[in-house]
């Protein structure tokens, strides 16, 4: 299984070790963390829920298509599940590949496919005491309108 | 024809809390996967379309019209936001 959902926080050098292979020229990693600010809220932590027998299935099925798509050696990836803190691991991608070029290509059609693809949802849990799953749909909103005092967006 | 059956459903993240359950058995009448979401949308009160989602019966996608049978297990899969 080279797509595997976890409920323990992800170790990278474990995530990594399989990769050891004198074909590969260079191995690059995509890490996605659990960030304090989203759309103008603050996060204060994160859950992450999975069906997790399709998420493992479609998330194999990713893996095939970026080796079939880029001349890699290897690609594996790994997601959490549970209750998040800022700055935990959520996601692990790791490629590795003769030349670094198609590496860079097939981590990133990893990391975007699982994003739009992997039935994984995230709830956040906000410094105000709201919470919501987040959902990406025209006019859903998840939560209250009105936002926490604390922001200061600038962007 | 007697179309009554009995499915399995697993709810997940928005539905899951908007249904109070993380699975049932339910007796429905309904001849695809999406006149079922549009009998539980009804009857509990779902705010996501049809549209909305994805769904998978026995474990794979599988197309909203795709007809439904006895014993299948059918999960509505909200919009992800997994990464």
């Amino acid at each position: 299984m080279m797509f595997k959902i976890f409920v323990n926080p992800l170790e990278k050098m474990d995530l990594q070790s399989p990769f050891s292979n004198s074909e590969a020229g260079g191995f690059v990693s995509f890490e996605g963390w659990v960030r304090s600010e989203n759309e103008g809220r603050h996060v204060m932590a994160l859950e992450y829920e999975a069906y997790a027998e399709l998420a493992e299935k479609e998330g194999e099925r990713i893996l095939i298509e970026a080796r079939d798509k880029f001349d890699i050696i290897e690609a594996r990836c790994g997601h959490r599940v549970g209750r998040l803190q800022l700055g935990d691991m959520a996601v692990w991608v790791g490629v590795s590949a003769a030349h670094r070029n198609e590496a860079f290509q097939a981590c990133r059609y990893v990391i975007d496919e699982v994003k739009r693809r992997v039935p994984i949802w995230k709830k956040e849990y906000y410094k105000n005491g709201d919470s919501g799953w987040l959902c990406p749909v025209e006019g859903y909103a998840h939560s209250p309108p009105e936002r926490d005092g604390g922001s200061t967006s600038t962007a | 024809m007697n179309t009554a059956k009995t499915i399995e459903l697993a709810y997940y993240a928005l539905l899951r809390e908007q249904r109070g359950l993380s699975s049932e058995k339910r007796a429905t009448s309904a001849m695809t996967a999406r006149e079922l979401y549009l009998e539980l949308k009804e009857e509990f009160g779902f705010n996501l379309q049809m549209e909305d989602l994805k769904v998978a019966i026995n474990g794979d996608f599988a197309d909203n019209d795709m007809p439904i049978h006895d014993g299948d297990t059918v999960v509505f899969i909200p919009p992800v936001t997994g990464g």
